[in-house]
């Protein structure tokens, strides 16, 4: 018995996706993921319609699904984070049926319950052998951790592994096994390795990012839980990772080891485990070329599912376990509610991730942003879109000061009483619009064209069109 | 006064804006282009057209191509197109 198959075309058939189906995707290639646009053109050219596409990301190299939407192809989409050019065209209502925005343990979690149902599932694997064991770290396309994709694979009703690395059976180091794995596909590349990871993340060197960042490891430090078992998550992002030095600068001199590292996985974190700073990284997707050779070769490097980095239906989750969240925002309102979905405007071009999964586990969720961006106040009386529910965000650290969540009185006093600029956010929301002028409201339709569920998958809010 | 020659000033980077003026005779055309038109048009025309006025330009070609630009930013990349077009502070 072989589960290898000549051509995409013979596995879409052999799994019989007809009119209707379900068909699922994973973003560890990011924006060069070429497996989504594959699957799709193959079954559009089979002359398959109607399908709901459930991908946990949809970057702009996945752009064609706008023409596969127009013709019919596709007409349902699911997913926890939008580009802007696939957003825009959301946005603008050209899907009738409402896109479905769920977290990164959301996802997991509705996979797990049985609330969201996948019939195919199509796993892009660097590596895999010929009964579909396969894993993220080896391989021209290699990108490390595979995940997002175990929940896909484990209850999808038929799963395909495509690859380009084809290797002896069995794999030597594998992530998803070949139990879950019901056909493998050769293909001649899965993604563009040049942006499936950028080749190294860099610290900012912008000054009001620094004063950002600078400002938020002081309220991590004298918050209290920087100290020995301290676990940490922060994005790619220039001002997340200058975070990260700052609070490594503290580690250092007042010898804290810690004990988790999580997330998207960056060398700046990788080097901070190794330096001793972290026990063991928990990683569920890398995001540059150091971050998947630590994975590959150190064993304090884990690879984690989104079911056990952060789904709610998990009996727990390493979420829950952590300490402090280094988070980002386009808006902030002045009930904490944070916006990670739509720009300004309120065209799509973003989603949770694992936003509100880290800031519901997260002991501190800080959320760090400027205060204004090209003009526009940070600080709004209400969100254009709500991701994360304010009362999940306990710090807005801004350049010209911190809001501390009024639930958390006794950290405001510690935050105080160490000589911060705490301020009131609506005094936060004053000074940006002295500087800025005040914004006109946005119009927009009356169309809803996404619903944003939360990590429980109740609905949180609605997205309406743009006019 | 008048714009007497082609001239430009700002950047198009983030928060700034770009602005060419050019000479005209007889009327003040008017063109703006902006990342936060939205937000912030009526705000942005005002800083412009006042800069104008206090120059005391009349008739001209503004093409404003902003990204984000504070109202002082504005006024001052103003200042600098239309003293670069040779017009001179009454």
């Amino acid at each position: 018995m072989s589960k290898l198959l000549g051509s995409l075309k013979e596995a879409i058939e052999k799994t019989g996706l007809k009119d209707g189906m379900t068909i699922s995707f994973h973003h560890h290639m990011r924006n060069g993921d070429y497996v989504l646009n594959m699957v799709l053109a193959q079954a559009a050219e089979m002359g398959i319609k109607n399908l709901t596409v459930n991908a946990s990301s949809i970057f702009d190299i996945h752009e064609p699904i706008i023409g596969h939407i127009e013709s019919g192809v596709v007409t349902g989409l699911e997913c926890n984070y939008m580009g802007g050019k696939v957003g825009k065209a959301i946005s603008r209502g050209i899907l009738e049926k409402p896109v479905i925005f769920r977290s990164h343990g959301g996802r997991a979690g509705d996979m797990e319950n049985g609330s969201s149902k996948i019939d195919i599932a199509f796993i892009a694997a660097p590596c895999a052998d010929n009964m579909g064991n396969c894993s993220g770290k080896y391989g021209p396309s290699a990108c490390g951790s595979l995940g997002y994709a175990f929940s896909d694979a484990m209850h999808a009703d038929k799963v395909v592994v495509l690859t380009d690395n084809l290797v002896p059976y069995p794999l030597k180091d594998t992530s998803i096994a070949e139990g879950y794995i019901d056909y493998v596909v050769e293909v001649e590349q899965i993604g563009d390795p040049t942006k499936i990871v950028s080749g190294t993340t860099k610290i900012t060197r912008d000054p009001v990012g620094l004063r950002i960042a600078g400002l938020a490891a002081q309220v991590v430090k004298n918050s209290g839980y920087l100290k020995d078992g301290f676990s940490f998550q922060t994005g790619a992002g220039g001002a997340s990772l200058a975070v990260a030095k700052y609070v490594e600068e503290m580690m250092e001199k007042d010898h804290i080891k810690g004990s988790f590292c999580m997330g998207g996985i960056t060398g700046y974190l990788v080097d901070m485990a190794n330096k001793g700073y972290f026990e063991t990284i928990l990683d569920v997707q890398c995001f540059d070329l150091k971050a998947i050779e630590s994975i590959r070769e150190n064993p304090k490097h884990q690879e984690i599912s989104a079911m056990r980095y952060a789904s709610p239906a998990a009996k727990s989750a390493a979420v829950d376990s952590l300490d402090v969240v280094i988070l980002g925002a386009t808006q902030v309102d002045t009930d904490f509610n944070v916006n990670v979905h739509t720009d300004s405007n309120g065209y799509i071009m973003g989603g949770s991730g694992g936003h509100c999964d880290t800031a519901a586990g997260a002991k501190l969720a800080i959320v760090v942003a400027p205060l204004i961006r090209a003009r526009l106040p940070l600080i709004v009386d209400q969100v254009l879109c709500k991701s994360t529910p304010g009362s999940t965000v306990d710090v807005i650290v801004t350049q010209r000061g911190i809001a501390v969540n009024p639930a958390q009185k006794e950290l405001r006093e510690k935050l105080e009483k160490a000589g911060l600029p705490v301020k009131d956010i609506k005094e936060l929301k004053k000074i940006a619009e002295e500087i800025a002028g005040v914004p006109k409201a946005v119009e927009r339709g009356d169309r809803v064209v996404a619903k944003v569920l939360y990590r429980d998958g109740t609905l949180l809010d609605t997205i309406k069109n743009t006019i | 006064m008048k714009i007497l020659k082609n001239a430009v000033a700002g950047t198009l980077e983030s928060s700034d804006l770009f602005i060419q003026i050019e000479p005209d005779d007889k009327e003040l055309i008017l063109e703006i282009d902006s990342v936060v038109a939205n937000q912030y048009m009526d705000s942005i025309r005002a800083a412009v057209l006042d800069t104008l006025k206090e120059f005391e330009v009349s008739t001209g070609k503004v093409f404003i191509k902003d990204k984000g630009a504070l109202d002082c930013v504005i006024r001052a990349r103003m200042e600098t197109a239309l003293k670069r077009g040779g017009v001179e502070q009454p």
